[in-house]
């Protein structure tokens, strides 16, 4: 539904350039929710910028339904902008126009009739749930209603994709959750195709069906949530799972383990303690139910050295998980990235074990 | 003087300073505004960026403002002539008077659309607005109260402006004050007409203020 190719975007000053994306290959499917995540300066408002045009990339190409749209003229481009709607952190509300002459904008713009009009807003507003609130004005209405305007006018020109510019970021905890929802039933009922940038590792986790990481306008990960998440090598999975530095007791080996859904039925931990006479300790561990799946991370330490645990790692690998051997020292590289992972501890599981 | 004396002077003042600063008023709104706005768009990062031109016409905005109103009045007296036919008069005075309030008045509508939040103009470019769309339905909109207080601010510099259209005959209350009260001595009817002034003024400031609060919705 959105493909870009080899995208990039050089901002150029007289002293220095400063190279915003950097040959930015996405893939979003059509209907899917795709989150892309990174610090601020990672290039994801560039990007989500890119995709309608409003910044014009200094090279590569952008599709959006099968249309590519940097070689169209400033009219062709107006128009497939009516079918890709857009929803922004600050909302971006004309505050002199009320919720309901807001949401009709987009449909003026589109040249609809004033009766068409009235119709379409109604339902709209009926859509997000803001229908009492149709004559009030933008500053009467709290972030989580403002963002709720947005969307209804993000869709008020049917378009088949939804571009969402850190839309809950400027949300307390509770409202970014209600807004995720809204947007994923509007997803599953509309058929829309979804494409968010966020910081917040909450909001991957909440509703993306993929996910791509950005560092220095480049895409360092993307794949759907589950086949991240399965990866023990995936930042994003790290980000999302942080188990901390580990501190490897002298004569004790400690091993991340990676369960990517079939295998958390098992009750490998205890199996592993009985049938070889291991103390296991439980370190830290996550567990997430990604797309009905179970999927997260543990870290346990075993009683002696590497050399003495070769048999039950053995036995680990040979259940289906992804097992890595700690070494000592800062070996997980998750202190730069405790921005990123900030809003998630570690969540004591077992509950699935 | 008595007030007998000075009541038809002070009725036909007042008459010609309301004419005067309406029509120039009105005149400087129709031409200011559209200056104001260019010198948004044509500046760089906006919808028609356009930089000698952005530049060209902040050169004349700054000259225009630049010179003082005496010397600007007496300057303009050969366009004066060939717009109104005539260089004395309260209608040969409204010609520098707009003339002088026009830059003033493009500067602060420059200000006012500036205040727009750039992301508005984003959010309607994502829907596919064109340029005409998003000065209309944006920029002008968003900026009324701004605009009105633009406008509050302009009519009160040109009722300052239109004290020295005497010098043209243009008459008014300033010219009033000055000739009469000042250059004769009759402190009375300078007294008095001064508090006319201010009584416009008020006037001016407290329609216009009520106007913009209530096309504010924050």
């Amino acid at each position: 539904m959105i493909r870009t190719t080899a995208l990039s975007k050089v901002y150029r000053s007289r002293e220095r350039q400063v190279t915003a994306l950097d040959n930015v290959d996405l893939h979003v499917r059509e209907g899917e929710i795709f989150g892309v995540l990174g610090r601020s300066g990672a290039g994801k408002s560039t990007l989500i910028r890119c995709l309608n045009l409003l910044e014009r990339p200094t090279s590569g190409t952008v599709e959006v339904g099968g249309r590519e749209l940097t070689t169209l003229s400033a009219s062709a481009l107006r128009a497939e902008r009516r079918g890709i709607g857009m929803i922004f952190q600050h909302f971006n509300l004309l505050s002199s126009r009320t919720v309901a002459g807001n949401v009709a904008v987009p449909l003026e713009i589109a040249g609809i009739a004033r009766r068409d009009r009235a119709r379409r807003v109604a339902e709209l507003l009926e859509l997000v749930g803001l229908s009492e609130h149709a004559k009030a004005y933008p500053a009467q209405l709290s972030g989580g209603q403002k963002q709720r305007v947005g969307i209804a006018r993000a869709l008020a020109a049917e378009p088949r994709v939804l571009l969402s510019d850190e839309a809950t970021s400027a949300l307390d905890p509770e409202t970014t959750r209600s807004i995720l929802a809204l947007l994923r039933d509007l997803r599953d009922r509309l058929g829309l195709t979804i494409l968010l940038i966020t910081h917040e590792m909450d909001v991957v986790k909440n509703i993306c069906d993929s996910a791509a990481l950005m560092e220095g306008g480049r895409i360092v990960e993307s794949g759907t949530v589950g086949e991240l998440l399965g990866r023990s090598d995936s930042r994003l999975a790290r980000e999302m799972f942080p188990l901390g530095t580990p501190d490897v007791p002298a004569g004790r080996t400690v091993v991340d383990i990676t369960f990517r859904g079939e295998e958390t039925a098992q009750p490998f931990i205890s199996t592993l303690a009985r049938t070889y006479n291991v103390d296991v300790n439980v370190l830290g561990a996550a567990v997430e139910s990604v797309g009905g799946r179970q999927i997260g991370r543990m870290r346990i330490s075993l009683d002696g050295t590497f050399e003495n645990n070769v048999v039950p790692i053995g036995y680990l690998r040979e259940q289906g998980l992804q097992v890595d051997v700690v070494d000592e020292g800062p070996a997980t590289p998750t202190e730069s990235d405790a921005d990123v992972a900030a809003a998630d501890g570690v969540a004591l599981a077992g509950k699935e074990i | 003087m008595t007030w007998s004396e000075m009541r038809p002077l002070l009725e036909t003042a007042t008459q010609e300073t309301l004419y005067m600063v309406g029509v120039s008023t009105l005149i400087t709104v129709l031409i200011g505004l559209p200056i104001g706005l260019l010198l948004v768009l044509t500046d760089r990062g906006g919808p028609l960026a356009f930089a000698p031109a952005n530049k060209l016409l902040g050169l004349v905005v700054n000259v225009g403002r630049s010179i003082p109103f005496l010397i600007l009045l007496v300057a303009l007296i050969p366009f004066t002539r060939w717009v109104v036919g005539t260089t004395i008069g309260t209608d040969a005075a409204i010609v520098p008077l707009t003339v002088g309030a026009i830059p003033f008045f493009a500067r602060l509508v420059e200000t006012a659309v500036r205040e727009v939040d750039r992301g508005l103009i984003e959010a309607a470019q994502s829907m596919g607005a064109s340029t005409i769309t998003i000065v209309r339905k944006v920029l002008v909109r968003e900026a009324v109260p701004s605009i009105i207080s633009a406008i509050t601010v302009t009519i009160v510099a040109i009722v300052g402006y239109s004290a020295m259209a005497g010098v043209v005959g243009g008459g008014g209350l300033g010219d009033l004050a000055i000739r009469y009260g000042y250059q004769r001595f009759e402190t009375n009817l300078m007294l008095v007409t001064i508090a006319v002034l201010v009584v416009l003024v008020q006037l001016v400031q407290f329609v216009g203020d009520l106007l913009s609060r209530r096309l504010a919705h924050r």
